[in-house]
């Protein structure tokens, strides 16, 4: 093997991130699935790491659920993005970066397009102005969260209290990444290692201790595609790409599994509790799960985030054997309290698949 | 629990449980049948193949999979007229295979 022939070719998936200063924009479905992750970021970045990371309180949903469910043409989600760099102006930024892989995979493709297509920009920047009398600015750089959680790796690696190491057996925990689909395999330069060898996942689980599991569908889709799981009737299709990857990951006995896309960690954790109702089958060891989490959870736990501040108990596949694993402690009694000691309710225990 | 809808069935097919005893013992029989390069000649002129879903080519990684049944079902369809043989590329006598995949 030439060393320098293949240090050139990984160079071309690299991408040059700077280092602060950013817009940052959330997910609509994120917020609503994984609470603590966007929050978790957020402290990590400015907090722990003090980078400096601006929220507008008017920023929208990119509009990609709507445009991925062909229920909005694509030059109204071309407006609301322009809105969204309109208030990324405004404020002062030129340095992009989102919570969600679909907007992630949104605003590249509308980037793109209006390189090619100069004069759709140009009729996007007048449907704006009609609209809302804004005026955008492309943004300068345009990152995805993970991208910037990747770049920072080995400093939150020096923060780090709980590694992704087996504290019983000190072996490193077998962790399965998973990419969402519209991070690279859209834009395969825009993300870290392209379709085909994407790093940016890989890059935190050896940072923080783990062992990556390489299985046959490691690269399948999780099954979301938007319009196959808002139908119910074909959300069997979807149910069934989910089942395709756990089976091939089985005989690996993974620990855990991250993420980092809004849609992947929902049903590849939910899927798990329903494939258990359908055929009586789990995945974990002793009648329980393999956890999904999103990378700034599993970030929040390497640097000793309590597990409910987290939100890990908006999972539905049990997380406290994990916690064991890594020796990280928690009060099951605060597990389904909220802020101030409310008390939220216990949800009812599924019958196949351990839920404590 | 009935969720209104359910888990497709899987078409992966998992080589480690595959039989291959049916292709095995064609190979040895008809050795020829390892140089064929999946050119499709024989389906592309297969008189039954214009009218059923007959296609040889399909029918070898039929039986490299171990689809001995559906394969069976498929050379029904065949008439046997021997056009497969005279166009293959390769020279393999496809009519003697069919006739012995049956035997």
């Amino acid at each position: 093997m030439i060393i320098e022939g293949k240090q050139k070719i990984w160079a071309d998936y690299q991408k040059d991130i700077p280092n602060d200063h950013y817009f940052y924009v959330r997910s609509c479905i994120r917020q609503a699935f994984w609470p603590g992750s966007e929050v978790t970021f957020l402290d990590i970045t400015r907090n722990k790491l003090g980078k400096d990371f601006y929220e507008n309180p008017y920023h929208t949903t990119c509009g990609g659920i709507a445009y991925h469910s062909d229920t909005i043409p694509q030059e109204t989600a071309m407006t609301i993005i322009a809105r969204q760099f309109a208030l990324m102006h405004e404020s002062g930024y030129e340095n992009y970066v989102c919570s969600c892989i679909t907007s992630f995979g949104c605003y590249t493709e509308t980037l793109e397009t209006w390189h090619e297509y100069p004069e759709l920009e140009a009729i996007i920047r007048q449907y704006l102005w009609d609209s809302c009398k804004k005026e955008f600015a492309k943004p300068k750089y345009l990152a995805h969260a993970s991208d910037l959680i990747y770049k920072f790796r080995f400093d939150i690696a020096k923060q780090m209290k709980f590694p992704l190491v087996n504290v019983k057996t000190g072996k490193p925990l077998k962790v399965v990444e998973h990419i969402g689909c519209h991070y690279s395999k859209m834009f395969p330069s825009k993300g870290f290692g392209g379709a085909e060898y994407p790093h940016v996942l890989v890059g935190m689980i050896e940072a923080w201790g783990g062992e990556v599991v390489d299985y046959p569908e490691r690269r399948h889709c999780c099954g979301f595609g938007f319009r196959q799981y808002f139908v119910q009737a074909n959300r069997g299709y979807s149910e069934s790409n989910t089942h395709k990857k756990f089976e091939s990951m089985e005989p690996y006995e993974p620990d855990l599994i991250i993420t980092n896309c809004p849609g992947c960690p929902y049903f590849l954790d939910r899927w798990q509790y329903v494939i258990a109702e359908q055929t009586g089958k789990t995945y974990g060891k002793n009648g329980y799960g393999i956890p999904a989490l999103t990378y700034e959870e599993v970030a929040g736990l390497v640097m000793g985030y309590d597990p409910w501040d987290l939100g890990l108990q908006m999972h539905q596949v049990a997380i406290e054997p994990l916690l064991e694993k890594m020796g990280i402690p928690y009060d099951p009694k605060k597990k389904y309290q909220g802020l101030n000691g409310k008390d939220l309710g216990q949800p009812m225990c599924p019958s196949c698949i351990k839920s404590v | 629990m009935d969720f209104g809808f359910c888990l497709s069935p899987s078409s992966h097919v998992k080589m480690d449980n595959v039989d291959l005893t049916t292709f095995n013992r064609l190979k040895e029989t008809n050795p020829d049948i390892n140089t064929c390069i999946a050119c499709g000649s024989c389906t592309a002129t297969c008189t039954a193949g214009h009218f059923t879903e007959m296609s040889f080519r399909r029918l070898l990684l039929m039986l490299q999979r171990g689809k001995e049944d559906e394969a069976k079902k498929m050379i029904q369809r065949c008439m046997l007229c021997g056009k497969c043989t005279l166009v293959c590329s390769r020279g393999i006598n496809i009519r003697k295979i069919l006739l012995d995949i049956t035997r």
